[in-house]
């Protein structure tokens, strides 16, 4: 199984000094973090694409290029790829070159984003929100796995003997997951193609996450990609942790009381009661996130969001401390624990390339 | 059938429930019916964090669960500034955000308290245009009920005809309503169908 963390790349004054990073500190920072993920032993690093203020991550793949030289173990996703509004063709370059210069060490979730005005900023129609999900989607499919295309949708000018280039490392397409909070057309999406399903998980209840995850892996098996324990399927989570649980609730409450997402709302009691927010001790994370299996079954893919609300980079780094020395260890054996042999790991460049050259070997 | 009254009065006793409670019953004098209450006075906080979280809290999903499975709905509110009372629209605003079809053809009987009747009107000017666009059957008699009339005739007589309306309308609508929409997990529209819904023609 898959740990990590997903980054959404907020500039928010930090509530216990009024402080405001500069959006070089916020950009630097989330690098900063992303390495520490790779010191720490997590495997996954993901950040998201914003193009609004108070966000920085507006070009992903600049970033996770930037990460990928000063790293050599840790995977670079997104936390979403703007699959609506981003050209599919564009997509198809970026992270193809992404993946050469990473060694394969790249995926990406894609999604439609939460943000209204970005589809009229770019040029597109809301209201054809999951519709440019599929056929850009569709369209990037084939880019990856087809030399040279031939295509003509709706939302996009025609393309008649294109070659995306580069072509994908060794002729294998990057791991695609599909995150999605409450479209159901999404999970359907992933199932079809047998790519990932990701739920963000955090600020909803596990009831509905549940829902997602079971009609995600049923489909999937409709696809005849596998059993529906097979299906490949990441969830999120969100945590702040002291040794000390009190110390944990004393230190973040602060941040969370008027963090921008659910700020000025339920208490922090309330909230970490409805959703999979944690904020306590190591031990009381570990509780939390082993019981997410409850209702989402064996599953390939945890990321948490560890920098939000304000925090400081040297409360982020410590944070990510806790979790690789004290939690993830923990997680890792106990996930692995009545863990089905034919419940299969996150697909990786290396994994993909070997069932590649398997099929590629059975044919010949 | 299952009547729920939804009442957004705020003080105890109230009015407001009071007019709720008398139409409840005369409607059910009609037709038999089980009548549920919802108080929107006890789910004030978590309407308010419906709107800072993006989901209801267990209780006001249950009263989302209760008004989506009615029959019929009787709604009361306090006229407050001329118009609904905010945490009244605030209802059912998280309500169609939840579920946008929840009163979709669903009977009901408008109703509104206020100090004076000056304000009468506020049925025909705001509840009954909130609730065509919510696509409910809005009966054709509302009451609304001022101070003085709790010590005068007439209120009687426009209850009852006001619930007879609703009992009809549910009667009727038993069987005309369009069935429930099925959940959105149960009837996934097969991917293909998307795909092909996108390919050019010609």
């Amino acid at each position: 199984m898959q740990f990590g963390i997903f980054s959404v790349g907020d500039v928010t004054p930090d509530p216990t000094t009024g402080r405001t990073p500069t959006e070089r500190e916020r950009i630097k920072a989330m690098v900063a973090i992303a390495l520490k993920a790779e010191e720490v032993g997590l495997d996954v690093f993901a950040t998201g694409e914003h193009h609004n203020p108070p966000f920085v991550p507006s070009s992903p793949t600049t970033m996770l290029g930037y990460v990928a030289a000063r790293t050599e173990r840790l995977v670079l996703s997104t936390s979403t790829t703007l699959i609506t509004t981003n050209d599919p063709v564009k997509i198809a370059e970026d992270f193809a070159m992404l993946q050469h210069l990473a060694d394969g060490r790249v995926d990406l979730m894609m999604g439609r984003g939460n943000t209204g005005p970005v589809y009229p900023w770019f040029g597109k129609d809301i209201r054809q929100g999951i519709n440019l999900a599929v056929e850009n989607y569709a369209l990037l499919h084939r880019l990856w796995r087809e030399d040279v295309v031939d295509w003509e949708g709706k939302f996009r000018t025609p393309l008649q003997g294109f070659t995306s280039t580069p072509r994908p490392l060794d002729g294998v397409a990057p791991f695609v997951w599909h995150g999605s909070i409450r479209s159901p057309e999404i999970a359907e999406q992933a199932a079809y193609y047998g790519d990932g399903f990701f739920h963000n998980n955090i600020f909803w209840p596990a009831d509905h996450t549940k829902r997602m995850v079971e009609l995600y892996r049923a489909r999937y098996a409709h696809y005849g990609h596998g059993t529906p324990e097979q299906a490949i399927v990441g969830l999120g989570g969100q945590v702040f942790m002291r040794k000390n649980s009190q110390d944990a609730v004393r230190e973040f409450r602060p941040y969370f009381d008027v963090a921008p997402v659910y700020g000025h709302g339920p208490s922090l009691e309330e909230f970490t009661e409805q959703t999979p927010l944690t904020v306590g001790s190591p031990q009381q994370v570990i509780e939390k996130t082993l019981s997410f299996r409850e209702y989402a079954g064996d599953y390939q893919r945890q990321l948490f969001l560890m920098d939000h609300a304000g925090l400081p980079l040297k409360t982020v780094l410590e944070q990510l401390d806790l979790l690789g020395e004290e939690v993830v260890p923990v997680l890792r054996k106990e996930f692995a624990k009545n863990r089905p042999a034919d419940v299969p790991d996150a697909p990786t460049h290396s994994s993909l390339l070997a069932t590649a050259k398997a099929k590629e070997g059975a044919r010949a | 059938m299952r009547l729920v009254v939804v009442s957004a009065g705020l003080s105890v006793p109230s009015s407001t429930r009071l007019l709720g409670d008398r139409l409840a019953a005369a409607t059910a004098a009609q037709a038999p019916a089980d009548v549920q209450v919802v108080e929107l006075r006890d789910l004030a906080v978590e309407i308010a964090h419906n709107f800072t979280n993006g989901f209801p809290g267990r209780a006001l999903a249950g009263a989302f669960d209760a008004v989506a499975g009615a029959d019929g709905l009787i709604v009361v509110t306090p006229v407050f500034s001329a118009s609904y009372s905010g945490l009244f629209k605030s209802f059912f605003d998280a309500l169609s955000v939840s579920d946008p079809e929840a009163l979709a053809g669903k009977p009901v009987l408008i109703a509104a308290t206020g100090g004076t009747a000056r304000h009468s009107l506020v049925l025909d000017h705001a509840l009954r245009p909130l609730f065509s666009y919510l696509k409910a059957v809005v009966v054709p008699t509302g009451v609304y009920a001022a101070s003085e009339d709790w010590g005068a005739e007439g209120l009687d007589g426009r209850v009852e005809r006001a619930a007879g309306e609703l009992a009809a309308l549910t009667a009727g609508a038993a069987t005309a309503r369009p069935l429930p929409r099925r959940d959105s997990f149960e009837e996934v529209t097969p991917f293909e169908e998307r795909l092909a819904a996108l390919r050019p023609t010609g």
